[in-house]
């Protein structure tokens, strides 16, 4: 159990036995060890939803990776170099054409970045159907959604980097959301671009954000996410506590070790995932204009915003919402609403181990109305995600608003709906489908 | 914790006072990390004013030029352009330019100092894009079959007509932005200033 009291460690009298002695003598070495891995009690039905989590942490090591040795080559200046090209753009051009296996690292950490959301959001659609968000785990899912808010700026500041046409309007149009908070929205969105324009000061700033202020965020979140975890222990597809029916050493009937059941288990998911992962990086990596757009590969020209700008899929949700609000409410611009509208369907995420009021956990023992809502949700999320990356039509736009309703509806009606259904009997020990 | 229960009022203001302090100072230090954000001397410097020929500039085209970091269009309105103008006014936000988005000079009609030449700022008053030139009549470029020609924002699909009027129930809040201005001849356009010569 994490937090518990361990012996401290015995030497055999061998010499590696009298190093790891003098050691966890001084260092909890053995008891973080039993605590989060040999002595980390998951329960024993975990399914295929529960390979994201450590997905999720490989994919975080190929992006710090990858990007530590990017920024040995990366310069981020605008200025125009002697062809023309600004230097940002000009030396991701160096990257990819010059450096040695430059052109794999690039590829995998913009691969990376899309991999990132993907496994993300499959961890969280996890989280939601087995209610992984319920008490005891607020402060676990509230941690995730900060990973999530961090993950979304780090993704924004990093998009820029490159330079390139969609880099800067796509830069542009965000810093600008914030220039429609009411009075203080101007002077924030300049003190974000330190200039009147998005330029050099903007890029620095950004490259500062990208590769020191938040990656350190982001690994204390990731803590944090997996002692808050570890302290409650894992819920699992039936959404029963396992601790509730523990043996007569304290061990829950149900939990099997995490290492080294689930660490090796793990393994093969990461070897699937790399499958997938490398196909793309060698096959596709631009991921048809999805994973690198392609006005991207023109350098960043302030006089001229491309034809049809978009942001990278991960985003399109959101704005979608931001771009479904066109009306003015109480005297504040529409463009204030759709920002707020925006703001709201991310932060949303953190109320939910408060608006579901379900008597039960996992989808498994709810009703129809809930797997309706879901689905409807799911199908929402994607229409969503679909015409963000579209150009603004008439059609699309009133789609957009029906699904930003039911977006916000799914989640400020759960109250209601989520106690409205049928509920099956929940099992006292985990079943093994 | 020899004296249980009592509590050291003294002590405690002392710890009360230290924190005070200590918080204090943090916040203090604050101030010149946040004020390194802000746009420096050399960004705050930029922004000189550019002079524009027009001389070549036919009548139904549109260059762009570039004042502080932003795009600047001048266009050179055909009869037919401006003639669409007062037949869109009840399709506009702000059809009479009444928000303060133009110098009092251009705060007419077409939105101009001379009637035929439109100088704008081509940055969407939504979220800053530079919207592209629909100059063509009717569905040809994509546009609604009644388009009289103007502009569309590609980002979030706000219309402007050929003043930089923004059409009623689009994102953008307001009309586009007419920069000062001044003729220095009949085909040299100061942007950025409105004061020389005049």
């Amino acid at each position: 159990m994490a937090g518990g009291t361990y012996e401290k460690y015995k030497s055999d009298g061998s010499i590696g036995g009298n190093v790891l002695e003098w050691v966890d003598a001084r260092f909890p070495a053995t008891s973080m060890w039993r605590g989060h891995l040999s002595e980390y009690y998951a329960p024993k039905n975990f399914n295929f939803w529960y390979f994201f989590g450590s997905l999720a942490m490989l994919v975080l090591v190929i992006q710090i990776v990858t990007g530590i040795f990017l920024t040995m080559h990366y310069k981020p200046d605008a200025a125009l170099n002697a062809n023309g090209v600004p230097i940002a753009f000009a030396s991701v051009e160096y990257i990819m054409r010059d450096v040695p296996g430059g052109w794999l690292i690039r590829y995998m950490h913009s691969t990376g970045a899309s991999a990132f959301f993907i496994v993300v959001y499959l961890h969280m659609f996890r989280g939601l159907i087995y209610g992984s968000y319920r008490k005891p785990r607020e402060l676990t899912w509230l941690f995730g959604v900060g990973i999530f808010l961090v993950l979304m700026g780090e993704a924004f500041f990093g998009y820029l980097l490159p330079w390139g046409q969609m880099s800067y309007w796509g830069a542009q149009v965000i810093v600008n959301l914030f220039g429609a908070i009411p009075v203080i929205g101007n002077d924030l969105s300049i003190l974000i671009r330190g200039d009147f324009v998005v330029g050099d000061a903007t890029l620095n700033r950004f490259f500062s954000f990208h590769v020191i202020a938040f990656p350190l965020i982001l690994l204390g979140l990731v803590a944090a996410h997996i002692l808050a975890l570890h302290e409650t222990g894992s819920n699992n597809p039936d959404g029963i506590e396992i601790k509730a029916n523990k043996d007569e050493n304290g061990i829950p009937r149900d939990g099997i070790p995490f290492h080294p059941y689930y660490s090796v288990k793990d393994i093969v998911g990461v070897v699937v995932f790399l499958m997938v992962f490398s196909a793309v990086l060698f096959w596709a990596p631009e991921g048809a204009g999805m994973f690198l757009e392609t006005p991207n590969f023109y350098p960043a020209d302030p006089l001229k915003t491309p034809p049809h700008i978009a942001p990278v899929w991960y985003f399109t949700p959101y704005y979608s919402i931001l771009r479904a609000v066109v009306w003015n409410f109480f005297g504040l611009d529409a463009k204030f609403w759709g920002v707020v509208a925006m703001g709201a369907s991310v932060v949303i995420f953190a109320f939910l181990p408060w608006l579901d009021r379900s008597p039960v956990k996992s989808i498994r023992y709810r009703g129809p109305i809930t797997k309706v809502m879901i689905t409807l949700f799911v199908i929402c999320f994607f229409i969503l995600g679909y015409l963000g990356t579209q150009s603004p039509s008439p059609m699309g736009e009133l789609v957009s608003q029906i699904c930003t309703v039911f977006y916000f509806g799914f989640f400020l009606a759960m109250p209601w709906w989520s106690r409205m259904d049928k509920f099956k009997p929940v099992p006292e020990r985990v079943t093994m489908k | 914790m020899s004296n249980q229960g009592k509590m050291d009022c003294g002590r405690r203001r002392l710890v009360v006072a230290t924190a005070a302090v200590g918080g204090a100072g943090a916040v203090a230090a604050l101030v010149p990390f946040v004020s390194s954000l802000l746009p420096s001397e050399r960004a705050k410097a930029a922004g000189a004013p550019v002079e524009v020929d027009i001389s070549k500039l036919e009548a139904g085209q549109m260059m762009t030029v570039e004042w502080r970091g932003k795009p600047v269009w001048v266009i050179n309105r055909t009869k037919e352009m401006l003639d669409s103008l007062p037949k869109l006014d009840d399709q506009m936000a702000d059809p009479k330019s009444a928000k303060d988005l133009q110098p009092p000079y251009a705060q007419n009609e077409t939105r101009s100092i001379k009637k035929d030449i439109m100088v704008v700022v081509g940055i969407c008053t939504h979220l800053g894009c530079s919207p592209s030139s629909k100059f063509k009549r009717g569905a040809e470029e994509g546009m609604p079959a009644d388009w009289l020609g103007g502009f569309l924002c590609p980002c979030h699909g706000s219309t402007f007509d050929f003043a930089g009027r923004v059409f009623k129930a689009k994102p953008a809040p307001t009309n586009l932005e007419v920069p000062p201005h001044v003729y220095l001849a009949d085909t040299r356009i100061l942007i950025g200033e409105d004061k020389k010569g005049a």
